[in-house]
């Protein structure tokens, strides 16, 4: 008999299931071994010599995070540089959405939640009581797993934010949503309809809609928690093709399930399990040479 | 033991073919028959327990429309059906809409912001205290609310405004809006809580504040519900029968001053009901005429609740 293995699965944010599973149904995954398809690639990634040109946007050091008594994240320190893709890779339950939801306080909300440690941004703490969130959060966006447009028109979801931000005037709020748009590479297809409501356009429209609605903002940081793992795969490429495009003018961090997307996106990549992180580098490094047995298990396929 | 037998053990295969035969097929098929046909005529029952009532009113409304024109009910300011034969329902009509509105006054506003303020604002703790609070307010009878009024509410109002009498419509609006508060402020709670997070996180995500997020997101995308939860609470003040009849007072009175007291429709229907009006008379066909005419601004409501939440939810959909 096939040895036990528990697999555990992300439900919600802190909500876990563990499944035991036989080794021998999952045989496939277990045999075939498979690295990532890497190069060729169509976007050329930042090599390691120009990585090390940019400095750091934000700087985690020793960072832990708790839900109740359970701890999700362990000492976590990563360095995530300016106009860079970082991305953050790992099995479900491995803490990578925490660690991304900690970079614009998101866990806030998050009744009996725990944070320690050090998150500086240009330099400047963003965890301590007197920072401001709301400003915090204007500075770093945020893209979710699934699209989560207002039930609004077009133009309102993208106009959302520089609205509560204050902006009242009609001229200059067209001229953000137009040029947010134009960016997530959306205003092609919207332009002829900003009234029509924003639950009417196709799945990849309302992320790249998202995607517009957090650039609105004119925020420095773009967080993305797994934008494109409920699209089909013509919608990813695009959402890819745009995370290539706007990594000149954000610092992006995106959190991934897809080894593939991790490796045609991202310049750096950080591979996280159990709450630690086990390593993290340049893309190519990490998965053509990883220098950790943990990681080379998860991008073979081993487990995860 | 090999792989394959381990994997089909762990899920519970069978390991009988199928031969195409039924066991038990006939037996299954008079129980599933039984259990719709009960069903239905539960489902049934309901339908003609409606067909009769509005049957009933109809009919009597009829034999009462027969001697009393339509147009003269409808239009007439005075109602003395025994003392002067006078069936104009307006005085009636316009006592259950200053209740109404009165009461649409004291809960709508309080019932919204109790509502949000729970949803968004109030931790679990707070949560905790108000809601069975909420519950226990809506179990008062109404006849308790009636008799508050009279011997609380209205002396409160008498000594602010000493020209109001004892029995006004102030003092019966005010109770019939703490009635209907619960109402509003548990269906709309349930509502605002029923907007999903992902929209809420979209909004602070974008740097919006908790009064950003609640009435620009939370609000507008809870709105068909909450404008449902009002209309039906209106419809129950419309409807509500004990505590106005206490607190209005028992005076047909066609005024739109709240000080004064008046009879709403219901009121009317439990004064006529309760006294010795012989069966077949025509003070005794008012009540259905009466009945009627309720019936119809209720069920106009419960349209117009209906239409508004489509209308909204095509916007918001």
């Amino acid at each position: 008999m096939g040895e036990a293995r528990t697999v555990t699965m992300e439900l919600s944010h802190h909500v876990e299931l563990r499944v035991t599973l036989m080794t021998d149904m999952v045989t496939q995954r277990m045999t075939l071994p498979v690295r990532p398809h890497i190069v060729p690639r169509d976007r050329p990634v930042r090599s390691p010599d120009e990585l090390a040109g940019h400095p750091a946007k934000i700087s985690v050091s020793h960072l832990n995070f708790f839900y109740g008594e359970k701890r999700a994240l362990a000492d976590v320190s990563l360095e995530i540089p300016q106009h860079c893709v970082t991305a953050l890779i790992g099995p479900s339950g491995c803490g990578k959405s925490t660690f991304l939801r900690c970079l614009n306080r998101m866990n806030d909300m998050i009744e009996d939640t725990r944070v320690e440690g050090d998150v500086l941004l240009d330099g400047n703490d963003i965890l301590g009581p007197r920072v401001d969130v709301v400003e915090l959060r204007k500075r770093v966006g945020m893209v979710f797993q699934k699209s989560n447009p207002f039930p609004k028109s077009v133009f309102e979801n993208v106009a959302y934010g520089p609205r509560v931000a204050g902006i009242r005037q009609k001229a200059v709020l067209f001229e953000i949503v137009e040029k947010s748009l134009t960016r997530a590479a959306l205003w092609d297809e919207v332009k002829d309809r900003l009234d029509d409501s924003a639950l009417q356009l196709s799945g990849g429209q309302q992320q790249r809609l998202c995607i517009a609605r957090a650039l609105a903002t004119n925020p420095d940081v773009l967080l993305m928690d797994e934008p494109a793992s409920a699209l089909d795969p013509a919608s990813t490429s695009r959402i890819e093709d745009l995370i290539f495009e706007l990594r000149d003018r954000y610092t992006i961090v995106i959190v991934t399930h897809n080894m593939q997307q991790a490796a045609r996106v991202s310049d750096r990549t950080a591979f996280f399990y159990q709450g630690e992180l086990i390593e993290a580098g340049s893309t190519n490094e990490l998965f053509t040479n990883p220098t950790r047995k943990q990681t080379e298990d998860y991008i073979t396929g081993r487990f995860g | 033991m090999n792989a394959e037998s381990s994997a089909a053990e762990v899920v519970g295969l069978r390991a009988v073919p199928w031969d195409g035969a039924g066991h038990g097929g006939v037996r299954r098929k008079v129980v599933e028959g039984l259990v719709q046909a009960g069903l239905f005529g539960c489902a049934l029952l309901s339908i003609f327990t409606t067909v009769g009532i509005v049957l009933v009113l109809a009919v009597e409304a009829f034999e009462f429309f027969r001697e009393v024109p339509l147009f003269d009910f409808l239009t007439g300011t005075e109602w003395a059906p025994k003392l002067a034969g006078k069936f104009g329902v307006l005085p009636l009509v316009s006592g259950t809409l200053m209740v109404t509105a009165g009461a649409a006054m004291v809960a709508l506003p309080i019932g919204l912001l109790t509502a949000i303020y729970l949803s968004e604002y109030a931790s679990s703790e707070v949560r905790e205290v108000v809601k069975p609070v909420l519950e226990v307010l809506a179990g008062v009878p109404s006849v308790v609310f009636g008799y508050l009024a009279v011997v609380t509410v209205s002396p409160w109002i008498r000594t602010f405004f000493p020209s109001a009498g004892v029995f006004n419509v102030a003092s019966a609006s005010i109770v019939v809006g703490v009635m209907i508060l619960p109402m509003i402020v548990s269906l709309s709670e349930d509502v605002l809580r029923s907007v999903p997070r992902s929209l809420r996180e979209a909004a602070y995500a974008l740097g919006a504040t908790k009064f950003d997020v609640t009435v620009k997101v939370v609000v507008p995308a809870a709105i068909s519900g909450i404008v449902a939860s009002f209309l039906l609470a209106l419809s129950r003040a419309i409807g509500e029968t004990m505590a106005v009849a206490l607190a209005a007072g028992n005076s047909p009175n066609m005024t739109l001053n709240p000080l004064e007291a008046a009879q709403t429709m219901t009121g009317y229907i439990v004064q006529v009901s309760q006294g010795d009006t012989p069966a077949g008379s025509l003070e005794y066909r008012t009540i259905f005429a009466v009945g009627l005419a309720l019936f119809v601004s209720t069920m106009f409501i419960n349209i117009l609740a209906q239409w508004f939440v489509a209308r909204v939810r095509m916007k918001y959909d």
